[in-house]
């Protein structure tokens, strides 16, 4: 209990005038760099630490982190609305986000997610706060392999149950593991897939992929779907906004199980986009059954929001016990920290207790201010949607530009959003799914290294997945995700088939 | 006050553009860093950048782009497409002359041009905290038993650690297995968690866990010990650390220059300005403080003392590449 007296202290750090303003600033322009794609948080952030060299470090990681929620927020909007994800841990809420908002259900969606996400940050911080002393512990079981069990688990939760067919989403996922492979190799140090171009140097950014592939690609289809250049005639009434929130118990099973997934993926390195696809995978596979998943079910908002933002929370505990940042606007506050003269690792708990339990206060009160502000703006986003199509249209197109050009500030990636665009389109109509790709692109690259790592330290044995029981556990958890529904699936079909059998 | 602040600009614009300041920047000044946010490069540029500020040492202002694509190599590419522009300065490590050497790049080091390197990082042996190995040797003995058996976790692939890593090897004549990671946080938990038996991180990459005791240092590539500090943990501080080559790994030094270059074709005066910006930056007391922060050993270096440097660090890392069969043609 010695934690809720430190937390104690540490409201006392964090609710002072300054520092609520602060937050509310914070948010603030955390909302209007994820609104913006390509903006995204880690961006956001490192442009504004130049501004706080002048603060306390308090103060500082107050307005940063604040930021940060306010990013993931804003992250969430986009994807709804136009089906251009601000984040990338927001391109699993466009799956069935942007079919409700496309339904005249804008306001709904939006609650939605950010009720879902409010709560899914706080679980992850009521965690950080019982748990950081063990969870830090924890996080160093974690070696090369029991890295490649978890990446591999989120492939077989999301995976493990596919709506499309077999072997498009093979077609789609390799796609996927290929653009990941492509710039410079961590293992080996070696270029690969460049062609000696020096624009794929670094890779091929996924946020560009993601623009492309969801924003131009939407908008191509929305010109061919019969041109419909008008907006989705939504009713906006700001009362639909407590209806949404009254509706939430009834997702308290999709809540809990996501805010899990959340939590263990962002203390495991897995991260918040990894924990958003493995939850919408989980969600499709256990829910009750209903309409179908991807034409606007709530759960598939619900559970890939409340599993981003606890990640989200809890990537912050081995940034700060370990000094390893499970995401990149981690690794971004993690420079501030050391700027600021502060050393992450285990000691930063006991030596600087004022900042971390006042950063841990402010994560509860700043996710309080984040909730209250974004659902403020429900009403007025939801009617961006009412907006003719002649007039957004080419509005999407400039920020998906854009939002590409931010991400590396190169001209080359232009290009890049407008073939994703092509294929987005094309995968479309062939009815290919978008998520597989997606999910290669981001675990990919860290699964293929893991993968080397762990080959490197068994010289070569597959036996070093199931050497302990930490890593067997997850291995087995992971093949039963992939194989269980598939065998369900198997025995059905074989049985429908014999009675179509005996029945002939 | 303000009448003061206004003075203290004109005064150190007055300073900036005496006789011998001929050039100054027309445009913000682009800090181009080879590594992405949050990595030591790039907290190396910020804090240049924090120092230049406050003590409005350049009338332009400064924007920091992070390129750290390729293990750095995006931004010496830039520098290539920005021939003779004197308004980018690129930061970067001993990476900017030993990248074209183990990966196929279209730069090379003629399209570079050093202005001056601010700080030296250290090298350290670390080995987890209730590790058997005690001394360097012990170390180098259990490798001499189990060839390949004693695993060094490090940052990147044939990058600096790898580097010292196989340097240690052709030195004591010992085999270890190396595994490369994504950055010096995390090879530092790999090491706390003991997933592997030693790594070669700088001071500032396992400062964090040596406070906790989970893991600790055996020995620095210096030839002299390093400076004096607070103790860290169990009494013990930076400067109570034997060296390496007293402690039987014959290898007298190895640092990582901090380095700050322009494009090729830069003109005389360009390069010589920034030179002396970046001299009364290294003499403020907000980059004492950097220095002590992150235990590195501060030393500006410029002019023909920092060609010479790089041309013997280059040589001495072609050597090590050569006999690993890294060198790529």
């Amino acid at each position: 209990m010695e934690n809720f007296e430190l937390l104690l202290g540490g409201f006392g750090t964090a609710l002072t005038p300054m520092h609520i303003m602060v937050m509310i600033v914070g948010v603030l322009l955390g909302l209007i760099v994820g609104v913006l794609p390509g903006l995204g948080a880690p961006n956001g952030v490192s442009l504004l630490i130049p501004l706080t060299f002048t603060m306390d470090p308090v103060s500082a990681i107050i307005l940063l982190a604040s930021m940060y929620w306010g990013a993931l927020f804003g992250g969430s909007t986009t994807s709804i609305l136009f089906n251009i994800p601000g984040e990338p841990s927001s391109v699993a809420t466009t799956f069935d986000g942007y079919p409700m908002a496309r339904s005249g259900q804008s306001t709904r969606a939006l609650t939605l997610a950010f009720m879902s996400a409010g709560l899914g940050a706080f679980v992850g911080i009521v965690v950080i706060t019982v748990l950081s002393s063990w969870a830090a512990r924890f996080a160093l079981r974690f070696g090369a392999a029991e890295y490649f069990a978890v990446y591999f688990l989120a492939f077989c939760a999301f995976i493990g149950m596919g709506s499309a067919s077999p072997i498009k989403t093979a077609v789609s996922l390799s796609l996927g593991l290929l653009l990941s492979t492509v710039g410079m190799d961590t293992v080996t140090g070696s270029l690969r897939l460049t062609f000696g171009i020096e624009a794929l140097l670094s890779g091929v950014s996924f946020l560009v992929v993601v623009i492309g592939l969801f924003g131009i690609g939407e908008l191509l289809a929305t010109v061919q779907d019969g041109l419909k250049f008008r907006g989705v005639a939504s009713r906006i009434d700001p009362r639909d906004v407590f209806k949404t929130m009254l509706e939430l118990p009834r997702y308290a099973t999709t809540l809990l199980r996501s805010s899990a997934v959340g939590v263990w993926m962002g203390i495991t390195p897995g991260g918040p986009t990894a924990a958003s696809f493995m939850s919408y995978g989980l969600a499709r596979q256990w829910s009750k059954p209903g309409e179908k998943f991807g034409t606007g079910r709530p759960e598939g908002i619900v559970a890939p929001e409340t599993a981003d933002h606890s990640a989200g929370t809890c990537a912050m505990l081995p940034m700060l016990a370990l000094g390893v940042p499970s995401s990149a606007t981690a690794a971004v506050m993690m420079g501030g920290l050391m700027i600021w003269g502060l050393t992450p690792g285990p000691m930063l708990f006991s030596t600087q207790p004022d900042f971390v339990w006042g950063l841990i206060a402010s994560m509860y009160i700043a996710n309080i201010v984040a909730v209250v502000l974004v659902l403020a703006t429900v009403p007025f986003f939801a009617a961006l949607l009412r907006i003719p199509f002649t007039i957004i249209g080419p509005m999407i197109v400039a920020i998906c530009f854009v939002g590409a050009y931010t991400v590396a500030n190169s001209t080359s990636d232009l290009w890049l959003v407008l073939i994703f665009g092509v294929v987005g389109f094309v995968f479309n109509k062939l009815e290919f799914p978008l998520a597989p790709l997606v999910l290669a692109m981001v675990l990919g690259g860290k699964a293929e290294s893991s993968f080397h790592q762990s080959m490197i330290a068994s010289d070569g044995s597959l036996g070093i997945f199931f050497s302990n029981y930490l890593v067997g556990t997850i291995m087995v958890l992971a093949l039963g995700l992939l194989i269980i529904p598939q065998s369900l699936k198997f025995i059905q079909y074989l049985k429908s088939h014999k009675n179509a059998d005996s029945a002939a | 006050m303000k009448a003061f602040a206004i003075g203290m600009t004109l005064a150190a614009s007055v300073a900036l553009t005496g006789p011998a300041m001929a050039f100054e920047p027309t445009r913000p000044v682009e800090f181009v860093v080879a590594s992405g946010p949050g990595g030591g490069t790039d907290n190396f540029a910020r804090t240049i950048q924090s120092i230049i500020t406050k003590h409005k040492l350049m009338d332009q202002s400064m924007v920091v782009l992070n390129k750290g694509g390729g293990s750095g190599a995006e931004a010496f590419l830039y520098a290539r497409k920005n021939e003779g522009d004197p308004n980018k300065l690129y930061f970067g490590t001993n990476n900017a002359y030993l990248l074209p050497h183990v990966a196929k790049l279209a730069y090379s080091m003629e399209d570079l041009r050093p202005v001056s390197a601010l700080a030296f990082d250290e090298f350290l042996i670390w080995v987890k905290g209730d590790s058997e190995y005690t001394t360097p040797a012990a170390l180098i003995d259990a490798a001499k038993a189990t060839p390949n058996g004693v695993a060094f976790a490090g940052s990147q692939s044939k990058d600096t650690d790898e580097t010292l890593v196989a340097l240690i090897e052709q030195t004591t004549g010992t085999k270890f297995k190396y595994l490369p990671f994504n950055g010096g946080g995390e090879v530092g938990v790999q090491l706390a968690g003991g997933h592997v038996a030693a790594n070669v991180n700088n001071p500032n990459e396992n400062i964090g866990q040596w406070q906790a005791g989970a893991v600790k240092p055996l020995c620095v590539f210096s030839d002299k010990p390093m400076a004096k500090s607070d103790p860290v943990h169990d009494g013990k501080g930076w400067g109570d650390i034997p060296t390496c080559s007293s402690a039987g790994i014959n290898i007298p030094s190895y640092k990582m220059p901090r380095t700050v270059w322009t494009a090729a074709g830069t003109p005389d005066e360009a390069v010589t300005y920034y030179s002396e910006v970046l001299k009364k930056v290294s003499e403020t007391p907000e980059w004492a403080e950097y220095i002590r922060k992150t235990s590195q050993t501060g030393e500006y270096m410029a002019g023909q003392a920092l060609q010479d440097f790089i041309v013997s660090s280059e040589k001495n890392a072609v050597g090590v590449f050569e006999a690993e069969g890294w060198l790529v043609k």
